[in-house]
């Protein structure tokens, strides 16, 4: 079925059996996983950090303009799986991808997949805010300078602040640097420069949880507009965060399993799996 | 009224543990004190030695023989060719360290990929920064005085010095290229940025205050090196500056050495004008890189 037949992935399959029984797909999840629209797919993918391994089999449709929550213990390859897909794991030089992962029916894995122009398609925002020492407006015109869209930066910096919600507390001050913000106001910032040059997809780290509560509530309150333009996935921590604002919802269980994929509330009201209503019911986790 | 105090109990203890605390600290303030102390008697001594001898004349008379040319009244006489031929070789020194330390720094930490090959070249970076300053003073002399055919110039003298700060400076830049958060390469990788727009926008600007304090604490040491110039043939006491890349150069510390050398004692006080006007131009050296440091800190 696939050429690296041979390979660790083989190895891995016969230890995953007890995991799944044999079903059409071995590893696919409980639930759902078809959607409807699809803008990424992952098939069969596997994610190695040198010889161990972090994500086995992941099967998983995410839809088109709507929150993808995934959802999980520590540990249970649900961030590696999110910087699978604008690989972003390709900065770790022991990590290793086999399977495919599909973005509007590519494999972004394939070799004449450029992954500096599949990161311009795929934005990113990460748990702790991270603006560059630089003045608002130059972290929000970052990602516009580097891709060259260099006409009317004025006018997409705006939009992109007023987007991530955050124009009306730094419109006189965009020339005083991004550290000066507080957390909360960071992390829109870096929201607002993931945005900027116009992504399909926003992946999103725990982008909440070095924040507090009222900061909090804004993130999400962002996230829900957001996906009404792009495609949001979401790592989180927080069970109640990926219940309100998404749309989908996939739980990873310990070891780089996606156990089940279903609508949210189906996840949160009846999950299919033991385990999943054992990790939403608190009682491990 | 009396209540009993609750904490009366292994006071002393307590106060045992505090007092050995204190001896340390003792000893601490001690060790702290036998530098200094030692840094302000040997400034006060080259002070005391000098004074009335550092005059608008020394700096720019060329060097006598003679005793009476150095007093006032006298002909003239001073550090004039070493002052500028140390100065001409340090900036020199200056733009080979940064292209090639840097360059050496950014590749091994950005770009070449983590196995035994980098390790082990990385380990000797680290051993050839312990290697005494004589020997590079001979690999000089047989490659840029010899084999370059450069002869005793200044550019061979400046090379030299280059090979004798590089490690220092590579390692410097490494520490500080690795101090740039992982954070921050992600964010620009994030919005789509190619490596070399990364090292440019975002780690080079960040890791610049730290190269450059690296860099000018190692060109701060190279002004002072005597060993490997004399390897290289720098002339003890020379008449007139350098005046190209080829010229054949003095500098302070061979200028300094000379006269502490001379059989008359009031030489020891030109000796100890000569060792100010080094130690000047160090301390305002070291001064640039705490200014660059703090100026262009992008979290300050």
């Amino acid at each position: 079925m696939t050429a690296n037949a041979g390979g660790p992935r083989t190895v891995s399959k016969s230890e995953t059996d007890d995991f799944r029984s044999e079903t059409e797909q071995e590893d696919a999840p409980l639930g759902t996983p078809r959607v409807a629209d699809p803008v990424i797919e992952s098939r069969d993918l596997d994610v190695y950090y040198g010889d161990e391994q972090a994500l086995h089999g992941i099967h998983m449709e995410i839809p088109e303009r709507k929150v993808t929550a995934l959802i999980g213990p520590s540990g249970c390859g649900k961030s590696t799986f999110l910087r699978s897909i604008n690989r972003m794991n390709d900065l770790i030089e022991i990590a290793r991808v086999d399977g495919e992962l599909s973005f509007h029916g590519k494999n972004v894995y394939d070799d004449d997949v450029d992954p500096v122009a599949l990161r311009r398609k795929i934005g990113m925002v990460f748990q702790k805010p991270n603006p560059f020492p630089k003045s608002i407006y130059d972290n929000v015109a970052y990602g516009l300078r580097v891709q060259g869209k260099a006409d009317d930066v004025d006018e997409q910096v705006h939009t992109a602040l007023e987007r991530a919600a955050l124009l009306d507390e730094v419109e006189d001050q965009l020339d005083s640097s991004g550290l000066d913000l507080s957390g909360g106001q960071q992390q829109r910032l870096c929201i607002a420069r993931a945005i900027a040059p116009d992504p399909e997809v926003i992946l999103m780290d725990e982008p909440a949880s070095a924040l507090d509560p009222v900061a909090t509530s804004k993130i999400e309150d962002l996230v829900e507009e957001l996906a009404e333009e792009y495609t949001v996935v979401i790592v989180t921590h927080n069970m109640q965060q990926a219940a309100r604002i998404s749309d989908k919802t996939a739980v990873f269980l310990t070891g780089g399993h996606l156990v089940e994929f279903d609508d949210t509330n189906k996840i949160f009201e009846n999950p299919e799996s033991d385990r999943v209503e054992d990790y939403i019911t608190g009682k491990f986790g | 009224m009396s209540t009993s105090n609750p904490f009366a109990e292994g006071t002393d203890d307590i106060e045992r543990k505090r007092m050995i605390g204190r001896v340390f600290v003792a000893i601490c303030f001690a060790s702290t004190l036998v530098g200094i102390v030692a840094l302000v008697a040997l400034i006060a001594d080259v002070l005391y030695e000098s004074w009335g001898w550092v005059t608008w004349e020394f700096l720019t008379y060329p060097p006598s023989q003679v005793i009476e040319n150095f007093l006032p009244g006298g002909r003239g006489a001073g550090i004039y060719p070493a002052l500028v031929g140390s100065i001409f070789l340090i900036a020199l020194t200056a733009v080979f360290t940064v292209f090639l330390g840097v360059g050496a720094a950014v590749y091994l930490e950005e770009y070449a990929s983590e196995n035994w090959l980098t390790s082990f070249i990385e380990a000797n970076i680290a051993n050839l920064a312990g290697v005494p300053s004589i020997v590079y003073g001979l690999l000089g002399l047989a490659i840029f005085v010899r084999g370059m055919q450069l002869g005793s110039s200044l550019v061979a003298g400046a090379l030299t010095l280059t090979l004798l700060i590089l490690p220092i400076v590579i390692v410097s830049t490494q520490e500080a290229l690795r101090a740039v958060p992982d954070s921050q390469r992600q964010a620009a990788y994030g919005v789509g940025a190619t490596q070399w727009q990364v090292i440019r926008d975002v780690v080079l600007p960040r890791a610049l205050p730290g190269i450059m304090t690296g860099t000018i604490l190692s060109l701060s040491r190279a002004i002072g090196e005597t060993a490997p110039i004399l390897m290289v043939g720098a002339a003890t006491s020379l008449f007139v500056a350098p005046d190209g890349l080829t010229s054949s150069f003095s500098a302070m510390p061979m200028m300094i050495f000379e006269w502490a050398t001379l059989p008359e004692p009031e030489f020891q006080h030109v000796a100890a004008a000569g060792i100010v006007v080094l130690l000047t131009i160090l301390l305002l050296m070291n001064a640039v890189a705490i200014l660059i440091r703090n100026r262009y800190d992008p979290r300050s």
